[in-house]
């Protein structure tokens, strides 16, 4: 390697593992902005029905006349989905490059973290708790846009789908269960992304670290305020 | 006091290594570790039975040499190298487990020793400056901002021991190459090599086998001389500038 | 004593060029042949040894076009022991404008050595200092600066100027680090051929040149022939043939001694010098021996109790009851007489039963009183370090209760002999660093060593090595010339050996037995009745090892024990060397302390009528009494003068 002209080296780094962590930070922000404005859409829901269903039609009128009709939500989703994608596939060349990089044959007998346990637990899921967060994005797709799935009842409006998906206790569950594999893959997700791009310098790791933890907390809890509103009663 | 000792035995890099399990008396808590494993050693080798192998040489912490995971941690309980870890960190009765650094990288060469070359190789790489003998102006011909050469120097204390390595879940060996790539990119001297260093060093690190990182932070965690993981910020800063910029070519 | 030794011929140092002290370093470069770079392809140098002294010439080396193979025994270049060394380096910069010149490094160094080094070398080990710290910087190494960006310096060593160089308390890791990168550097310019993991086991000796290296691959256990134009030792020290020492576990003088039983000059061996201020042994498991920094003398007082066996806790024994016996003895420098003063008299009063510790083998170094002055955190910021240090291997609070130190071997001042171009007697083998005996005399000021090795590495040997270089390339040579095939089947033959006697003892105890025999007879001090009986013992302990030793396992494998059971092999033989040595020169000078030789109030004793010379001890066969040739020291620009510290 050490002997590869410069623009060889500098095009593999194109491809190296930082590059790769790089992209899926920046895929990750895009994806983290969206659940910021997911999750106040949802926080609508407090605003009644009418609220609520006039914001998802204002999603699909979004730069009308320039754009057609749900265009302008068609270009958010293709970025999303591309997002996903690229944050999909880095995750998986380098899952398998750290697969490689200890192999089956040389696990520890013992192995212990020097760290704090949950930290520990919120690193250690990043990988499976991505998969199970696209498993629950194909069901709630299935469930709230497509309403293929609709327990409780289906609807046309957006506003009642999620009522009266949300007034039964497993469908409730199921989404805690998500959302909280969201908010600690957001945990480390948020502070790893700052870190990839450079942000953590000398003294200013723990700053990173709460300002991470902060942004998952708001957004898990923001998830869940609406659910458990209804499940509750306190919507209807 | 007496302890329980289980190794990692293994007799080349080729055969298929195991755990065996060892009484050792009367350790005293003044011991280092290595001693402990010195007195181990005497007894095998009376009760003709090949002692167990493993790196060593300084044995003040400076050299890098030494290094297993004891207890499933890199060096052990306490945050130095293993030739300074002290049996008064352990009690009577306690049973050890002690196994190689663990890495593609790292190929065991016999029991607890493992080939490290790798490190030597990303530095081959590019950690370096080019200053050919006898080519250097007045050394005070370039002064350095006493922030910048500490910084240089916080990250030049790595003993290359490559703990970081054995601890990383990626067994990544960012925070090593990290600790280079600041050390180099802190001083003046260092400048003109800069963006290409990084994606050299980089490339290399690749290479070999390493993991990525994701900033997991076990690395530093472990790390006997305290290298910041701000270090690996660094680096990615360097490199994402020396792509977008290009002038590394 | 004729016995032990017999006088050959004495022996001069051809290369040493004559006229003004200033001009001589510059002379001898004009009149050195040069090769021309597009030859300097076509030949090749072996070195052994990455240290600062082996990395800084492999890679000027290698940078210049010569074809270079480097060795080392660990498994990088960069664990070398100088990454150990903690206080700094010389360099006669006058930063400080603090009356700092060349000739003052010079006339410091000489002093020091008490008067048994060469002045020439020494002068030009002052004057190239200089470059060393340019070149470094260049390299970035990480010195300590201060806010305006310019370099850092402190005194070291009692010394009256400002002149050492440091990056905090780990100064020989960055300098090798630097080393280490540029030989690195080379190694993926591909005129570098990398070693490691392989010791040095012989040399090759072809019609009287140094053609090349048995070296044996300490992972696979093949035994390997080496050739090249020229041969470089850089091997370090052989401190370990006392077994606790300061050094590396693996230091070893195999490299060295193996060219001294084929012919090279072996100089000086009993020099060697104990630095006061280590952390004592805390029992027999004990492996090796920590420094602690000379400066806590400046602030700490040394005492022991005035009764032996006074086992109470050092707080609850009075003032009355303590001697602080350097304060008492020497009125005028009290805690800080040098080094070799400082020893001797912790070893004399543990000598009296009066030491504290396990084994009694310990002086109190108490920083009650400084804290009581000072305040605690005052010396927190001054030693913290030091003191977390001192807690994390004793397991003691040093704020609460006195340290204990005691003095360890530290160093060696003797080695091959080499001649002004650091060739040793063997035309084609050159010498460097801690492993040659040029530089020190009888005594090594502190921080001088990194001087020396890296001034050998980057600036002299790449000078003067092409003075041999250019009559070659020389023959080209093949495993089956018959000196390679006889070295390599000597090799095998030893190792055989070794791992068939299967005997009832471990190579440790040997070694640990060798270690204390001559730390007791041929360490701080020496006698001539206790130097014989070493002498005798030594040579019993050697024949029951050949005799009594287990090495299990076998050759072709990772081998620790077979490692060790060689190394200390050859610690049997330099150690009967040391003592001869020791034995023959009646005088006390440097870190060498003749009981016999002292003045009223027992100070080191010199006498340079009689022994004003370097011994160069020339190999006879094993057990057979080796050939003195004395190599007669002369000073033109320094005056003799006795040392007193009273
Ligand atoms: C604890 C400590 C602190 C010190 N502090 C200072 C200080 O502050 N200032 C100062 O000036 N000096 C100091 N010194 C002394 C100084 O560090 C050494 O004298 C110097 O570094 C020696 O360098 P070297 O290159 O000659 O040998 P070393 O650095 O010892 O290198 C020897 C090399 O030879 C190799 N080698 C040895 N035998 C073989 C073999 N048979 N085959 C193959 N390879 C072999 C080894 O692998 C190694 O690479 C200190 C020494 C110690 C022990
Ligand atoms: C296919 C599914 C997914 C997988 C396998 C996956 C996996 C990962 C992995 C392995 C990381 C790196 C973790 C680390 O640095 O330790 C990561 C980071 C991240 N993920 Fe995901 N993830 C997935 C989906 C998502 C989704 C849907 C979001 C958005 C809600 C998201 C947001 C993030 C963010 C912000 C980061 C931080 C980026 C970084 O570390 O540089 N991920 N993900
Ligand atoms: C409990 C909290 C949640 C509620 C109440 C909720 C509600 C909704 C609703 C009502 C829609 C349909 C909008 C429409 O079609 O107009 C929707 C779409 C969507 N939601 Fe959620 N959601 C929740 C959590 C999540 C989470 C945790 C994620 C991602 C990890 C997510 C990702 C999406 C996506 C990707 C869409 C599709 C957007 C599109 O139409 O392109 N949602 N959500
Ligand atoms: S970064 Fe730390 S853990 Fe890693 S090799 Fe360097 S010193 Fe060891
Ligand atoms: S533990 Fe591993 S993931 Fe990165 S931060 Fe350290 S190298
Ligand atoms: S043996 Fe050198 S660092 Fe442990």
């Amino acid at each position: 390697m050490a002997n590869i002209p410069l623009t060889k080296q500098r095009s593999a780094a194109f491809r190296s593992s930082v590059a790769l962590k790089s992209a899926m930070a920046v895929t990750g922000a895009v994806l983290v902005l969206f659940l910021v404005a997911h999750m106040y859409g949802n926080l609508l829901i407090f605003g009644g029905q009418q609220a609520f269903d006039d914001y998802s039609h204002h999603l699909r009128e979004l730069g009308e006349p320039m754009l057609p009709h749900g265009g302008a939500l068609w270009i958010i989703r293709v970025v999303l989905l591309a997002s996903v994608l690229v944050h999909a596939y880095a995750a998986v060349v380098l899952w398998a490059r750290a697969a490689r990089a200890r192999p089956a044959g040389q696990r520890y007998a013992v192995r212990k973290s020097a760290q704090s346990p949950v930290r520990r637990y919120a690193t250690q899921t990043m990988r499976w708790g991505g998969v199970i967060i696209v498993l629950f994005v194909v069901y709630h797709l299935l469930h709230l846009t497509t309403n293929d799935i609709a327990p409780g009842g289906a609807s046309a409006s957006p506003y009642e789908r999620v009522v009266n998906g949300f007034s039964i206790w497993w469908v409730v569950l199921s989404y805690v269960v998500a959302v909280l594999a969201v908010g600690y893959h957001l945990w480390h997700g948020i502070w790893s992304a700052l870190a990839t791009l450079g942000a953590n310098r000398a003294g200013r790791e723990r700053a990173l670290r709460t300002t991470a933890a902060a942004i998952a907390t708001i957004i898990t809890v923001g998830f869940l305020i609406p659910p458990f509103s209804i499940l509750l009663g306190l919507v209807s | 006091m007496n302890i329980t000792l289980r190794v990692w035995r293994q007799r080349s890099s080729g055969d298929e290594g195991r755990m065996v399990t060892y009484q050792v008396e009367d350790v005293s808590a003044d011991m280092s570790f290595l001693e402990m494993l010195d007195v181990l050693n005497e007894k095998l080798t009376l009760a003709g039975e090949e002692p167990v192998a493993f790196d060593h040489d300084c044995r003040e912490g400076i050299c890098g040499a030494c290094g297993v995971v004891i207890d499933g941690v890199a060096h052990g309980p306490e945050t130095t190298t293993t030739c300074q870890l002290h049996m008064r960190s352990f009690n009577d009765g306690d049973t050890i487990t002690v196994e190689p650094w663990r890495a593609k990288a790292f190929p065991v060469v016999k029991d607890l020793v493992v080939d490290r070359g790798a490190f030597d190789r990303i530095i081959q790489a590019g950690g370096y400056i080019s200053a050919p003998t006898g080519s250097a102006p007045d050394a005070h011909a370039m002064p350095v901002p006493k922030g910048d050469a500490d910084r240089a120097f916080d990250a030049a204390t790595c003993i290359g021991c490559g703990a970081c390595v054995a601890a990383c879940p990626n067994a990544s060996g960012m925070l090593f190459t990290a600790a280079k790539v600041t050390h180099l990119g802190a001083v003046p001297q260092g400048q003109p090599e800069r963006e290409a260093r990084v994606v050299q060093m980089l490339n290399q690190h690749d290479e070999e086998e390493f993991g990525g990182c994701t900033n997991i932070g076990e690395c530093a965690a472990v790390c006997p001389k305290g290298i910041p993981l701000d270090t690996i910020s660094q680096l990615n800063r360097d490199l994402l500038g020396s792509l977008a910029t290009g002038s590394a070519e | 004593m004729a016995e032990l030794y017999i006088e050959g011929d004495p022996i001069r140092d051809e290369k040493a060029p004559a006229g003004p002290i200033q001009e001589r370093w510059d002379n001898r470069r004009f009149s050195a042949k040069l090769v021309n770079p597009a030859n300097r392809r076509k030949l090749s140098v072996i070195i052994v040894g990455t240290g600062l002294a082996g990395a800084s010439a492999a890679a000027t080396l290698g940078e210049a076009g010569y074809e270079v193979k480097s060795f080392c025994y660990q498994d990088s270049p960069r664990r070398a022991h100088s990454i150990a060394a903690q206080g700094g380096i010389n360099a006669a910069k006058n930063y400080r404008n603090d009356g700092d010149s060349v000739h003052r490094l010079f006339y410091d160094t000489v002093k020091g050595g008490d008067f048994r080094s060469r002045e020439s070398n020494v002068y030009r080990l002052s004057q190239v200092s200089v470059e060393i710290i340019d070149q470094c910087v260049a390299q970035g190494v990480p010195f300590a600066r201060e806010y305006g960006g310019l370099l850092d310096n402190r005194s070291f060593g009692g010394v009256q100027v400002s002149r050492t160089f440091y990056a905090r308390g780990q100064t020989g890791q960055q300098l090798l680090i630097g080393a280490y990168q540029a030989l690195e550097r080379q190694v993926a310019a591909g005129t570098v051929e990398m070693n490691t993991r392989h010791e040095m086991l012989e040399l090759i000796v072809v019609d009287g040149r140094a053609r090349g290296i048995i070296a044996r691959d300490m992972v696979t256990g093949e035994i390997e022939t080496h050739f090249a134009d020229a041969v470089v030792l850089s091997s370090g020290g052989y401190g370990n043939v006392f077994y606790l020492s300061t050094n590396a576990m693996g230091c070893n003088v195999t490299a060295s001694w193996r060219a001294h039983r084929k012919g090279a000059l072996f100089a000086n061996p009993c020099y060697t010098q104990i630095h006061p201020t280590c952390i004592p042994v805390s029992g027999d498991y004990q492996s090796k021996l920590t420094l602690m920094s000379e400066s806590l003398r400046n602030d700490g007082r040394i005492w022991v109790p005035k009764e032996g066996g006074d086992a109470r806790d050092p707080r609850e024994i009075p003032d009355d009851e303590r001697d602080y016996y350097l304060e008492r003895r020497y009125p005028a420098f009290g805690n800080l007489v040098p080094r070799d003063i400082a020893s001797r008299a912790a070893k004399n009063v543990c000598d009296e039963g009066r030491g504290v510790g396990p084994g009694g083998l310990g002086v109190y170094l108490d920083f009650a009183d400084a804290i009581k002055r000072m305040g605690r955190p005052a010396v927190e910021a001054k030693y913290g370090n030091l003191f977390d240090m001192y807690q994390r291997i004793t397991g003691e609070n040093p704020y609460e209760v006195p340290m204990r130190i005691y003095p360890a071997v530290h160093y060696t001042m003797g080695g091959v002999w080499v001649d002004y171009d650091l060739q040793s007697s063997i035309p084609g083998l050159f010498v460097t660093g801690e492993a040659n005996f040029s530089d020190h005399g009888a005594n090594r000021l502190g921080a001088s060593a990194l001087m020396q090795g890296l001034a050998d590495g980057y600036f002299v040997l790449p000078n003067t090595i092409n003075d041999y270089l250019a009559d070659g390339p020389f023959e080209k040579l093949d495993e089956n010339t018959p000196e390679a095939k006889e070295a390599a089947e000597a090799v095998r033959e030893r190792i055989d050996t070794l791992l068939s006697i299967n005997g009832e003892r471990t190579v440790d105890s040997f070694h640990k037995e060798l270690g204390q025999l001559m730390w007791d007879y041929c360490g701080m001090e020496r006698s001539e009745e206790g130097l014989r009986k070493a002498l005798e013992r030594i040579r019993e302990l050697r024949t029951e090892f050949w005799r009594n030793v287990r090495v299990l396992g076998s050759n072709d494998e990772l081998n620790q024990a077979l490692e060790k059971a060689g190394r200390v092999a050859d610690f049997f033989e330099l150690a009967e060397l040391m003592c001869i040595d020791a034995l023959h020169r009646r005088e006390s000078c440097g870190g060498h302390f003749r009981a016999e030789s002292q003045t009223e109030d027992g100070e080191a004793l010199r006498d340079d009528g009689n022994f004003g010379y370097v011994a160069a001890w020339q190999f006879s066969g094993t057990g057979r009494p080796p050939v003195l040739r004395k190599e007669d020291l002369t000073y033109e620009y320094v005056e003799m003068k006795q040392r007193s510290y009273k």
